[in-house]
């Protein structure tokens, strides 16, 4: 079928000037590949049902929307964990100011190596999960940074990563327009956590890929933030295979736009997929969009989706999930849930949660909350003596905690706890 | 101590007044009840005094130690040394009780320009209240009042107000939902606060809570008034021959 006029003209004029990265073969054939993928289903636009709630107009455009660069005080994140650090400014690997890589149970290599190697693991992923998680829903800004992508790094956890590997987006270019894709392949057994930070570029389009094997376990976590102007669109894909664990948790601070795109295949009986993000939002030039959907493809699976936003002064919260529970998913536990706390009349929260079941030994929930602070625990709290605003912060940490819960490591959900407090002390 | 002088007070939503013109004076250290039919205005009164949204005081003051209590915010109340135990304690999912109670009494402490207690101090004065009060550790770190049952939940109030250390503590129906052990628990919680420079005034149905906490004035509330004040007798009176008898004295 052919594709819509605005469609047609957006894609032909976003592609117009693309020239892809060249390097081995496969990695060549990749990328050709993608960008045929692109043509052929067109980028978005405003008509498109899944992006009814959000206008990719300024991530499909020939240039991105400047961002100004925020200036702030805060401690860089996670300054208290002992962990690797690999640095990105304005999306290009600065091995200077980045760690030594070499961490006990885990190969880290730079996308940029990879893709020129002959030979490598990377190449039964790259593009491969991204390819996969098109169906039933096209998702083709993840396929145009496939076929755009020259950096990134590529995760071989062996064994138990003795470290967190941290990722840092620096933004220093205003104007910086940025593509990134990571790889992360966990053997069967083995364990690693990702942490993503930091604010990346004016507009930043990030794909990561993600294998877990047999008894493995992925850890994610991402804060977003803090600039204002920012534009990000990121997509995650995995597969998940038999007794694996994957938990990713995204916070996100201010931006105009944020779209992430999480989509979890679950291919091996008895694992375990969790995903969950929390977002704090002052003003009309916020709009985040968490789109999600996760496939039920073995036995006794188990899925949670929790998903929390608090909402101010205009800003505007999305949520799109969906459980899809295939024939003969037996035994499959999915959860999902969404809920807005909003602080006034003018702030939005759209939300569309889809089950889509067909087998029929399974139990699904979904459930969809929009809400204001609690009056009745306000002024219990204030008749002990807790300042109103404090009290509304306590209030809106508690809305929260759900979602922080889903970190597996305390001591990085505290520094996350201690980051939301100054905003919400910053945001009255 | 505490001075109320021809209190008014409606329903902001609908024109409907609920205390019409109550007179109450507590001493320091004096202990005083309320009794009275359900919807004679008691929850109204402790309300009013402790800042709830909702009422519109249309007549009359309130003062404590001479400072109008009306003007002011909940939490300026809290910190001039004003505490309600409520009726019915209210549950705050995601809060842990321990960070709850440790967040109020520094911010009463800082309201009153004094150190913040440091969390070693805190817990210390805690696990000591909250043992006497037989609330455990798990209570404790549960959040506020959630899956609390009623008792539970009428200890938790008395544990805040021995955190807090109020000098006019309200306690509204503090022994509603308890069995005579719990009861006794609460009693003894309260009389270990009783001090020459701390007032009571407890909010109660029944007799039986005046038998644990000693009154030393009994007051009668109908239909948004005082209609009657006495001594302890006043309460076995009600005990024993109801509402009914004191309502058709006084009309
Ligand atoms: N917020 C409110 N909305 C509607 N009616 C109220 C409200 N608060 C109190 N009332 C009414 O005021 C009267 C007194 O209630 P209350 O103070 O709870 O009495 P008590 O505590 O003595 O049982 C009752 O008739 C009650 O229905
Ligand atoms: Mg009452």
């Amino acid at each position: 079928m052919a594709l819509a006029k605005l469609k047609q003209d957006t894609t032909a004029a976003r592609l117009a000037d693309v020239t892809l990265p060249t390097g081995a073969a496969w990695a060549n054939a990749a990328r050709a590949d993608a960008l045929a993928r692109v043509r052929a289903m067109g980028l978005p636009t405003r008509r498109d049902e899944y992006w009814k709630f959000t206008d990719p107009t300024s991530l499909t455009a020939v240039d991105a929307p400047a961002a100004a660069l925020f200036d702030t005080d805060e401690a860089p994140l996670f300054d208290a964990v002992d962990r690797v650090k690999i640095v990105f400014v304005d999306g290009i690997l600065d091995a200077a100011a980045s760690d030594d890589l070499t961490v006990e149970g885990v190969v880290i290599e730079r996308l940029a190596d990879v893709m020129a190697a002959d030979i490598h693991w990377a190449r039964d992923i790259y593009g491969v999960l991204e390819t996969c998680g098109q169906k039933p829903v096209e998702r083709a800004l993840a396929a145009l940074n496939t076929a755009m992508a020259t950096d990134g790094v590529v995760i071989h956890a062996t064994a138990k990563a003795a470290k967190p590997i941290n990722l840092i987006y620096l933004h220093s270019d205003p104007a910086s327009d940025v593509v990134l894709h990571n790889l992360v392949k966990v053997d069967a057994g083995a364990e690693v956590t990702l942490l993503e930070t930091g604010p990346a570029a004016a507009r930043f389009s990030k794909c990561l890929e993600v294998d877990v094997a047999e008894g493995g376990a992925f850890h994610h976590v991402r804060v977003q933030g803090r600039d204002h102007e920012r534009r990000a669109v990121t997509h995650c894909f995995a597969r998940i295979s038999a007794q694996s664990t994957f938990k990713s948790f995204t916070l996100t601070f201010n931006g105009v736009l944020t779209r992430n795109e999480c989509v979890i295949d679950i291919v091996g009986d008895d694992a375990t997929a969790h995903v969950a993000g929390a977002c704090v939002g002052d003003g009309h030039d916020f709009h985040h969009d968490d789109t999600v959907f996760v496939t039920h493809d073995a036995l006794r699976g188990e899925s949670r989706q929790v998903f929390k936003k608090v909402l101010r002064n205009g800003a505007v919260g999305v949520f799109q999930g969906k459980i899809l529970v295939k024939q003969g998913a037996q035994k499959t536990d999915g959860y999902q849930i969404s809920q807005s706390l909003l602080l006034d009349d003018d702030s939005q929260f759209l939300a569309k949660p889809e089950l889509e079941i067909y087998a029929d030994d399974v139990a699904c929930s979904h459930g969809s909350t929009t809400g204001a602070i609690d009056e009745t625990a306000l002024y219990y709290l204030r008749s002990r003596g807790v300042p109103a605003d404090q009290a509304r912060n306590l209030l809106t940490l508690a809305f929260l905690a759900e979602s922080l819960e889903e970190i597996a490591d305390p001591a990085l959900a505290n520094d996350l706890r201690d980051r939301l407090e100054s905003w919400l002390a910053r945001h009255r | 101590m505490l001075e109320i002088k021809g209190l008014k007070v409606k329903l902001e939503e609908e024109d409907k007044e609920i205390l019409k013109g109550v007179d109450l004076n507590i001493a320091p250290g004096m202990v005083h009840a309320i009794m009275g039919p359900n919807g004679s205005g008691k929850s109204t009164l402790s309300y009013v005094l402790s800042g709830r949204d909702g009422y519109v005081v249309t007549d009359g003051s309130a003062t404590l130690d001479g400072v109008d209590l009306l003007s002011m915010a909940p939490e300026e109340r809290a910190a001039a040394g004003l505490f309600l135990a409520f009726q019915y304690p209210v549950e705050i999912p995601g809060v842990g009780n321990m960070t709850f109670l440790r967040t109020a009494v520094n911010a009463q402490r800082k309201a009153r320009g004094q150190d913040e207690l440091s969390a070693g101090d805190f817990l210390k004065v805690v696990r000591e209240k909250a043992k006497s009060l037989k609330i455990d550790a798990e209570m404790l770190k549960r959040p506020v009042n959630v899956g609390f049952s009623g008792g539970e939940k009428k200890r938790n109030e008395i544990l805040q107000m021995a955190m807090l250390e109020p000098k006019m503590c309200i306690l509204d129906e503090t022994d509603s939902g308890l069995d005579v052990d719990a009861m006794k628990l609460v009693a003894e919680g309260v009389n270990a606060l009783r001090s020459e420079g701390r007032s009571f005034l407890v909010i109660t149905h029944y007799q039986r809570l005046l038998d644990h906490i000693k009154p030393d004035v009994v007051h009668i509330m109908a239909d948004g008034r005082i209609i009657k004040t006495g001594g302890p007798e006043l309460a076995l009176e009600v005990e024993n021959n109801g509402y009914a008898d004191i309502l058709t004295e006084v009309a």
